[in-house]
């Protein structure tokens, strides 16, 4: 495997050093490497984790790949991607799951960590072989009917204790099915002007609070997915005053946009749960900040151009996001004391620590050599044609961002070079991330 | 004026202007031969993706006494699983020549969509989104209005409304305000003309967040009706099946508290009319008494719908005011 030694990279937005990367991890130094690059003026990162992406295969596939899927993390600077399991046929087997894990591998461009659902079929009445699922080769730990909300106040105790065999974690899509029915948009000023049905915060935060009850109650892992609102961010901080091992994510946009977007009546702005006000967003950022809310995760959701091109009503929710995640976190949190080691934090460190994975998320000698270079000061034009996702719904198109991921390395292999995808990790062609 | 997509699109002098405009063509109906040739050759599609033959014989009566070829166009159900996509249906017609577009769609947001999709290129009529709006609904109850307080005949050819507003007006909408189209284009226009709106009804029929809307908001009727002398009280038609979705009991609370009643319509000042977008539920939420009683306009809401669609359609398709501005 080809060795580096990247010179003069700002490691965390830290003064500049060197790194060595050697046989698929970091290592102390190099004295022959293969590669010398030049990293002056770029912040280094570990390599990103996304808790929280939708790569649509099987099933989807002309929405995306494991493989676009997979391409489009490695540009957004990510290493590993946990793929939600609403796919087609729904992974709820191990069967699905390694599916899943093997056509992450086959495509070598980011490490797919598959998540399981937590009920047969994503149907909210009987739990899925959530063990078989954590002892096939995928190694489930994360278990969710994201898209869904496990609302069965039993089944989800249930799920919370069954997962403690394996010390798995139940990740919540929190939204009380009886108060979002035909739900379009968040409900406020803005729905009751559109006439959109509206989708209030408290169907989000009466799940939040009724889980964190759940498990304190049984002592389990709790993550609440892409959280949207102030109320839910003042019930994980309390949760977290208590002691109860609850995590909680927030996406790019929740961070960045508002539901005065929807007035376009553009299905662009269309998503689950949806864009809130700037009360909300101004309480995720602060969350976000003081580490309330632990992690970005994208929620990353590509669309066909059709389940877009329509009218809002009959749109699909979703946005894609992997390529321009980084990018609006640190345009979202200029006005805090948010420097690259919070965003290192919240965008690698603690999702690999919370998904349990050892040889991400850090840059130290021994460790899988996973790693962003980034230019802090770079002028992008956020373009979606320009993406490696199928999906066009980005909401940031024609935003100016600061920020552009230079180069990707998963495992010490190269798969993004100046800006673009260079090869797969060898493992496409068989073998192990390290070898 | 591209689009009528909404009346809070509608400045004070564009409102009054559609309504001199109808005014106008109040007189058409009075003619030996009820047309004008303003839109000789022009195609107007009538694009209905709901049912609803009132509003669709309404405007197609307008577009033929201007002369306008017409053509309706009925899709009912219109999302991708159910096989054609909206911008095929309006990219087909489009490709027809068509010169307007009257859409009528279950979906909020859908005819400002289609306006700003560049599907298409012609003037889009909102005929009704989902629980967004209706604006010709709005005019022509604004038109009606401003006939009853010249003290002018509610419907055909009259002088005395012209030019004026609907200033010093008080108004009553009453009933399931959250699903009324309806009541967010009146609140929209009624106040842009200078009206005084007052929205009443159970708490579980008011959109969360009324409070910002220029109105005020009265849960119980009895006393809204005590503490205002309307000018007119608008009931808003309410659906049965809301009353299986839990938004109140059964019809008789609902009549009970909220319906205009023998009771109430007598009860009223001699000078409210009485005004229904229908199709009305009689004995639910309006009484025959009220609905068939000399004060009620009803029926010329339905007479003056045909002449605000016709102004519509004329400022939109001929494209210049009544002082003859682009």
């Amino acid at each position: 495997m080809t060795s580096y030694l990247i010179q003069g990279a700002s490691v965390l937005g830290a003064g500049p050093r060197d790194l060595a990367i050697s046989g698929g991890r970091f290592v102390d130094a190099l004295s022959d490497p293969d590669v010398v690059i030049d990293a002056r003026g770029l912040v280094a990162l570990p390599g990103l984790v996304d808790l929280h992406t939708h790569l649509r295969e099987p099933g989807r596939e002309d929405a995306e790949t494991v493989l676009t899927g997979s391409q489009s993390a490695a540009r957004g600077g990510y290493t590993a991607v946990h793929a939600m399991a609403n796919t087609a046929p729904v992974a709820d087997t191990a069967g699905v799951v390694e599916q899943v894990w093997n056509l992450g591998r086959e495509a070598g461009w980011t490490e797919v960590v598959p998540i399981g659902a937590v009920t047969t079929g994503q149907q909210g009445t009987q739990l899925a072989e959530l063990g078989a699922m954590a002892r096939s080769a995928a190694g489930v730990r994360i278990f969710s009917d994201d898209g869904l909300c496990v609302a069965d106040p039993l089944l989800m105790r249930r799920a919370l204790e069954y997962v403690k065999t394996f010390d798995g974690i139940i990740a919540q899509h929190s939204q009380e099915p009886r108060l979002t029915e035909g739900a379009q948009m968040n409900e406020g000023t803005v729905s009751a002007e559109l006439g959109l049905p509206g989708w209030p915060a408290v169907a989000e935060e009466a799940i939040i609070a009724r889980d964190i009850l759940l498990a304190e109650h049984v002592g389990s892992r709790l993550h609440v997915c892409h959280l949207s609102t102030a109320g839910s961010v003042e019930l994980v901080r309390w949760a977290k005053s208590r002691g109860v091992r609850v995590t909680a994510e927030v996406t790019p946009h929740h961070l960045m946009l508002t539901d005065e977007l929807v007035r376009t009546y553009d299905p662009l702005y269309k998503v689950n749960p949806p864009l809130r006000t700037q009360a909300d967003v101004d309480a995720v950022r602060a969350g976000l900040a003081d580490g309330t809310i632990d992690v970005v995760g994208t929620d990353h959701a590509p669309h066909t151009s059709e389940h877009k091109c329509c009218e809002w009503t009959a749109a699909a929710m979703g946005m894609v996001g992997m390529e321009t995640a980084l990018a609006i976190v640190v345009e979202a949190m200029r006005d805090f004391d948010f420097d690259f080691a919070d965003v290192a934090r919240v965008m690698s460190t603690r999702p690999a620590e919370i998904s349990g994975l050892p040889e991400q998320g850090r840059i130290e000698t021994g460790r899988g050599a996973n790693l962003v270079l980034v230019d802090p000061e770079a002028e992008v034009r956020i373009d979606p044609a320009e993406h490696a996702t199928m999906g066009r719904n980005n909401p940031f198109t024609g935003f100016t961002v600061s920020t552009r991921i230079v180069d990707t390395f998963l495992y010490g292999h190269r798969v993004v070079a100046g800006s673009a995808l260079a090869d797969p990790h060898p493992i496409a062609r068989g073998g192990t991330w390290i070898a | 004026m591209r689009h009528l997509l909404s009346t809070a699109d509608l400045a004070h002098d564009d409102a009054v202007d559609l309504l001199d405009v109808a005014e106008e063509m109040t007189q058409v109906a009075e003619r030996e031969v009820k047309k004008i040739p303003v839109l000789r050759g022009r195609t107007v599609v009538n694009l209905f993706f709901e049912d609803s033959t009132r509003t669709r014989l309404s405007f197609e009566a307008a577009a033929k006494r201007l002369s306008a070829d017409v053509i309706n166009f009925s899709a009912k159900g219109s999302s991708v699983s159910k096989g054609e996509s909206l911008q095929d249906t309006i990219q087909t017609l489009s490709a027809m020549g068509a010169d307007a577009v009257v859409v009528r769609h279950s979906g909020s947001g859908t005819p400002q969509r289609m306006a700003t999709s560049g599907w298409i290129d012609v003037p889009i009529l909102n005929a009704g989104d989902g629980t967004h709006e209706h604006p010709t609904q709005a005019l022509l109850d604004a038109f009606t209005l401003r006939r009853v307080l010249a003290g002018a005949p509610a419907s055909g050819p009259a002088e005395g409304a012209r030019g004026r507003d609907l200033s010093g007006a008080t108004v009553a909408i009453v009933g399931d305000v959250l699903h009324s189209r309806v009541a967010r284009s009146n609140v929209h226009l009624l106040t842009a003309l200078g009206a005084r709106v007052v929205l009443v009804g159970p708490p579980t029929l008011m959109p969360w967040g009324v409070d910002a809307w220029p109105a005020e908001v009265f849960y119980d009727l009895d006393e809204a009706l005590a503490a205002h002398s309307f000018d007119a009280v608008m009931m808003l038609r309410v659906q049965l099946e809301r009353m299986h979705q839990s938004f109140f009991p059964n019809p008789r609370e609902y009549t009970r508290l909220w319906g205009l009643t023998e009771q109430r319509w007598r009860a009223l000042p001699e000078h409210t009319a009485i005004m229904h977008p229908g199709p009305m539920n009689r004995g639910f939420e309006i009484s025959a008494a009220a609905a068939d009683s000399p004060r009620a306009v009803i029926l010329d809401q339905v007479e003056n719908g045909v002449a605000v669609r016709m102004a519509a359609l004329y400022r939109l398709l001929i494209g210049t005011d009544s002082e003859g501005r682009p």
